[in-house]
């Protein structure tokens, strides 16, 4: 299933945050989206989840979502939303109790994706024992339970430091290598969409328009920091963002 | 070296010594023994006043008078009619205006409507100390056990409505917000998601609206009973027995006592996972 947005734009109350996105995600695709802080990303996910429903434009979902999907459009968030009173194992058993499954299958699929993530020992555990790391897993392990045709992940190793956002990151490598899903991934960070994007969308500052779209045709698991490539690509990107950045840093909050 | 300024004498260098630790108190240990320490030597010393005649027996019994009060209303047999009349109108009148606040307080935290109807209404009965409305209940709902227990009913209704709400509002949004992108529906997310999250703010309003209405309690059974601990306090007080006094008084705190410790065992089990 591949998505298009058209012509997107958005305001709240008269700040205008989008304008004019038009944009493809391809089936497989990781697509990264960079802009400055404030430009709008976290509302573009939110709208082309259907959290949110745009003031203009239109996102369509183009082709069926496979047969076993449960939840076409899944997200991963920044704060990992995970629910305090439940386990590990229960967190994720959440987002299947409204499907109509046997207990044995939703137990098959909890026991699948947490092997997945490497999460199996921890089943029992509740979050607040877990390192942010591992409640970032927990996070993906529960979007992966519900098959998603696209995920979309609003700075899910943002929140981490920058070891754990390492190992993560070739977590998210070897998981898109046995997997190929689909993603929409925003990010600020340009070495984190340089790694994992096969698509970099940058966004300029508020209202938010794609002032450039960078391919990066490096297969995923070649991209080590220190490949040169990859290094040109960053340094790129940040001309382009460095600006927009400076400019934004020295907008007032309106709110 | 050459860098030093040069000083007139300098003065000889110190010998090196340890970091001074500055980084103590303010952390409040528990020091189990202490607090019942405190409250026999209490005790201890009130009896040994009254024993030597420095608290006079009219003016307050001593410890050993009202115990031998209390035992006598236990061996009397009245003991467990006025404890179970007292406990009746406590569990009627609490459990039922707990369960009633929280529904209210759930509908005003999920609707707009019941919000914008409800709050200005809670807001305005909320303070009225409920016991001035006794006589009207007692209208209402006669003069036995109705207007007793519609009295402890709004006494524990409004301090739950207010906490329920309040922590129905506190629920974090994201959560909400997960179980909306996961196509949750409507029930499961108040079910799984809003109703535990507004858990440890309706345990803490529960906690408040069980002694409101023990207060409610004792003066609702003073203006009218024939049983009940506060009953059996006005009695006494009447005969200026007080070494009866006391051992209503002791009986009403064990009431709180119990009431305290068992919903901080429910607070234990059900918010386990806070740690
Ligand atoms: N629900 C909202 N109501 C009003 N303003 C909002 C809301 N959400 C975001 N904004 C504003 O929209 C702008 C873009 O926000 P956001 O999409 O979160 O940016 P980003 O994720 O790129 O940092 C910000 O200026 C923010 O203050
Ligand atoms: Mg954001």
């Amino acid at each position: 299933m591949n998505l298009q947005m058209q012509n997107i734009g958005h305001s709240y109350e008269d700040l205008q945050v989008l304008d004019g996105i038009d944009l493809h995600i391809d089936e497989g695709q990781i697509v990264c989206i960079v802009g400055p802080s404030g430009c709008g990303k976290s509302t573009l996910l939110r709208l082309i989840g259907g959290l949110e429903v745009a003031d203009s434009g239109t996102v369509l979902m183009d082709g069926e979502p496979p047969e076993s999907c449960l939840n076409p459009l899944t997200y991963v968030f920044q704060d990992f939303a995970l629910l305090p009173w439940r386990t590990v194992e229960k967190n994720i058993s959440l987002v299947l109790e409204d499907h109509p499954l046997s207990p044995a299958a939703r137990a098959t699929i909890i026991d699948d994706v947490l092997r997945r993530t490497h999460l199996s020992e921890f089943k029992d555990v509740f979050p607040r024992q877990l390192s942010g790391g591992m409640k970032q897993r927990v996070a993906i392990a529960r979007a992966l339970a519900v098959k998603p045709a696209v995920m979309l992940m609003d700075e899910p190793l943002s929140a981490l430091d920058s070891q754990t956002r390492e190992l993560l990151m070739e977590d998210l490598v070897d998981l898109w290598g046995r997997e190929r899903f689909t993603a929409v991934y925003v990010t600020h960070n340009l070495s984190e969409a340089v790694r994992l994007g096969h698509r970099i969308v940058v966004l300029s500052r508020r209202p938010g328009r794609i002032c450039e779209v960078v391919d990066i045709d490096t297969p995923l698991d070649q991209r080590d920091t220190a490949n040169p490539e990859l290094a040109q690509k960053v340094k790129i990107l940040w001309q382009l963002l460095h600006d927009e950045a400076r400019a934004a840093d020295r907008e007032l909050a309106n709110v | 070296m050459s860098e030093q300024p040069p000083s007139p004498a300098s003065p000889p260098r110190p010998t090196p010594h340890p970091v001074p630790f500055r980084g103590g108190g303010f952390n409040p240990r528990p020091l189990g023994i202490v607090g019942p320490l405190v409250f026999v030597g209490l005790i201890g010393l009130w009896e040994l006043g009254s024993q030597t005649g420095v608290i006079g027996a009219l003016f307050l019994p001593a410890p050993s008078e009202a115990f031998a009060a209390l035992n006598e209303l236990f061996q009397s047999g009245f003991l467990w009619k006025h404890l179970s009349a007292s406990l009746q109108r406590l569990a009627m009148g609490w459990s039922l205006g707990s369960l009633a606040g929280v529904l209210v307080g759930l509908s005003i935290g999920l609707f707009s409507l019941a919000r914008a109807g409800l709050v200005p209404v809670v807001s305005a009965l909320f303070p009225i100390p409920k016991i001035a409305l006794l006589p009207l209940f007692i209208i209402w709902f006669g003069i036995g056990e109705g207007s007793k227990v519609a009295t402890l009913f709004f006494g524990s209704f409004f301090p739950t409505v207010i906490a329920t709400y309040g922590g129905v509002d506190a629920v974090d949004r994201g959560l909400i917000r997960m179980g909306q992108s996961f196509n949750l529906s409507w029930l499961s997310i108040v079910r799984k998601i809003v109703l535990p999250g507004a858990l440890p703010a309706i345990l803490s309003g529960c906690r408040i609206s069980a002694s409101i209405a023990i207060i409610l309690l004792v003066a609702a059974e003073m203006i009218g009973a024939e049983f009940g601990v506060g009953a059996y306090i006005l009695l006494a007080g009447n005969l200026m027995a007080m070494d009866q006094l006391i051992a209503g008084v002791v009986l009403l705190s064990s009431m709180g006592l119990i009431v305290a410790f068992l919903i901080g065992k429910a607070e234990r089990r059900l918010l386990r996972w806070r740690r």
